[in-house]
């Protein structure tokens, strides 16, 4: 693993400062699993760290899908970059959702729920494209909705909006309250806030819950240690209570994250 | 064409080396990196028992660098040695093992053990700003620095890198003190003390408010320290700070140092290290070099 410089295939901004972009990145795609990320370097020297992104859906054909939104100087490079540009890429890495899929299988026809909030939403595309079964789709945003319709094929999407402009008034946990909705099992990516309403509804509810964690990271392959979050076990690693987000995550069994 | 150095008595196959707390325990890596292609790996931190490190957010990008306020998150020596160093062994690299503490005692806990393992040479940390015990508070007075050298070297049965941190009037003190204090060699700059304010949110970029500011905007206080910094010892010199490519790494061996370490570098490209080592080569090829010892300190 290396990485490379890849060509982008195509570019679309699908709602404000949200880019959708295609990327022709075989030897990525075909090992990529759902919950995984890449890091997208700058060409901006003066901006070294990577950027974490989720990979969001591969096409079987080498296509590698990313959707970002644009909140500084590296997704802004990366944004005005267009078909037939460059990026480069290393991945993919982490620890994605393989183990809620495995908890899952074991299940008798459990209802699954994945839940996206805001940037978290793409990565829920592969997520839940990558298993059969009883599936609703949550999706929750600020106000503009975005990528809501390509979830449809897998599974009934359910959406919710702070300002109500669409679907439920309120966040994913009211949307799935209000459309009585009872998972058996929670797959979530989203910020902060949403995950803790996660864990406690899933602690609530007393139903497995996964959900992808986010933080500034360095090297993104578990060297540096700047993106840890408290772990109620101990961690392999350092063997303090501080998994590696890159490493161990991005996504955990919600029971094993300690938001305090 | 010879790459080899011999520095404080240890040969290693060229001068490139990992600057610690950026490269793990080379493990890490091993997917990306030919680990035996390394000169060294220096590894992260360790000390006597587990570290927990600071809170998150850690690190904050800055203009041409980056701030981090790790905090030493560390396994702790033991497993250090049951883990770390076999691994490092059956790869083939030479190993810098990087020892943090919080007092003398701690240190010394740590070296005796790293003593009886397959290790090359230690690399103490006194120079870390971003723990408020240990670390940086040795490394700012002369005569703390010649104390801690002074009892690590007696316990001590590797060869002892101090690492010097930048965060002082005059380098070139601390350097001496190193020296009388009885160690073979010095290795700087370690990160110089910054601080990153998110407008947005009207807080500190992290969490511990002030981090260790590296990456190449740092690199000509490097250059200018370990240049300093040789021209007041005879003890040789592990050059680093914001070494991206290989013409920074042969400044500052021109500038002084024996071998240089890569560190945020590693961030920014995975195979940085294998890159600055072929590049060396070639430079050493086009312009006749025919032992890179010919270059260090070349520069008066």
């Amino acid at each position: 693993m290396n990485k490379k410089r890849y060509q982008i295939i195509s570019k679309e901004i699908i709602a404000n400062d949200i880019v959708s972009m295609w990327i022709n990145a075989p030897d990525i795609a075909d090992k990529s699993a759902a919950g995984q990320f890449v890091s997208v370097y700058c060409d901006d020297k003066s901006a070294l760290l990577p950027r974490p992104i989720s990979i969001c859906d591969t096409d079987g054909k080498g296509g590698l899908r990313l959707v970002f939104k644009i909140v500084g100087k590296g997704t802004k490079e990366l944004s005005d970059k267009n078909a037939g540009d460059g990026v480069d890429i290393l991945g993919p890495l982490g620890n994605g959702f393989g183990e809620a899929f495995d908890k899952i299988k074991d299940m008798d026809h459990p209802d699954i729920a994945f839940v996206g909030g805001g940037v978290g939403i793409p990565p829920m595309l592969i997520s839940s494209k990558s298993i059969k079964g009883q599936k609703n789709i949550i999706l929750g945003y600020r106000d503009v909705t975005f990528m809501n319709e390509d979830f449809s094929e897998y599974g009934n999407v359910f959406i919710s909006t702070e300002d109500g402009s669409a679907g439920v008034k309120g966040n994913v946990i009211d949307c799935i309250t209000k459309n009585n909705l009872s998972p058996d099992v929670i797959l979530a990516c989203g910020p902060l806030p949403m995950l803790k309403g996660i864990k406690k509804y899933s602690e609530e509810n007393n139903i497995t819950a996964f959900v992808s964690l986010e933080e500034k990271m360095a090297c993104g392959i578990g060297a540096c240690l700047a993106c840890v979050c408290k772990s109620n076990e101990t961690d392999s690693h350092s063997m303090v209570k501080n998994k590696r987000i890159c490493k161990d995550g991005p996504v955990f069994d919600v029971k094993e994250v300690d938001f305090t | 064409m010879n790459m080899k150095v011999n520095f404080a008595g240890v040969e290693f196959n060229n001068p490139i080396t990992t600057a610690s707390g950026t490269f793990g325990s080379g493990m890490e890596y091993a997917d990306i990196v030919d680990l035996s292609r390394l000169g060294a790996v220096t590894t992260k931190g360790v000390a006597n028992i587990p570290w927990p490190g600071n809170p998150t957010p850690r690190i904050a990008e800055t203009y041409g660098g980056m701030i981090n306020s790790i905090g030493l998150q560390n396994p702790g020596i033991d497993v250090f040695i049951k883990r770390d160093i076999p691994y490092l062994k059956e790869c083939g690299t030479k190993i810098i093992a990087n020892v943090c503490g919080k007092s003398t005692e701690d240190y010394c806990e740590t070296v005796e053990k790293l003593s009886e393992t397959d290790v090359d040479m230690l690399e103490i940390n006194i120079s870390c700003p971003n723990v408020r015990e240990g670390g940086i508070a040795f490394g700012q007075n002369p005569k703390a620095v010649e104390s801690i050298t002074s009892d690590i070297k007696k316990r001590s049965k590797k060869p002892v890198i101090m690492k010097l941190t930048p965060n002082v009037t005059d380098i070139t003190e601390m350097a001496r003190a190193a020296e009388n204090g009885g160690a073979d060699a010095i290795s700087l700059i370690n990160t110089i003390t910054g601080m990153k304010i998110d407008i947005n949110r009207r807080t500190f970029a992290l969490a511990n408010k002030t981090g260790g500011l590296s990456g190449p905007a740092i690199h000509p206080v490097a250059v200018r320290m370990v240049y300093q910094a040789a021209n007041s010892v005879n003890i040789p010199i592990l050059g680093m700070g914001g070494v991206v490519t290989y013409e920074d790494a042969i400044e500052l061996m021109m500038a002084g140092a024996t071998m240089v370490a890569v560190g945020t570098a590693n961030f920014n490209n995975p195979n940085a290290t294998i890159e600055i080592i072929d590049g060396i080569a070639d430079y050493m090829k086009r312009t006749g070099i025919n032992d890179i010892s010919e270059i260090i300190g070349c520069v008066k």
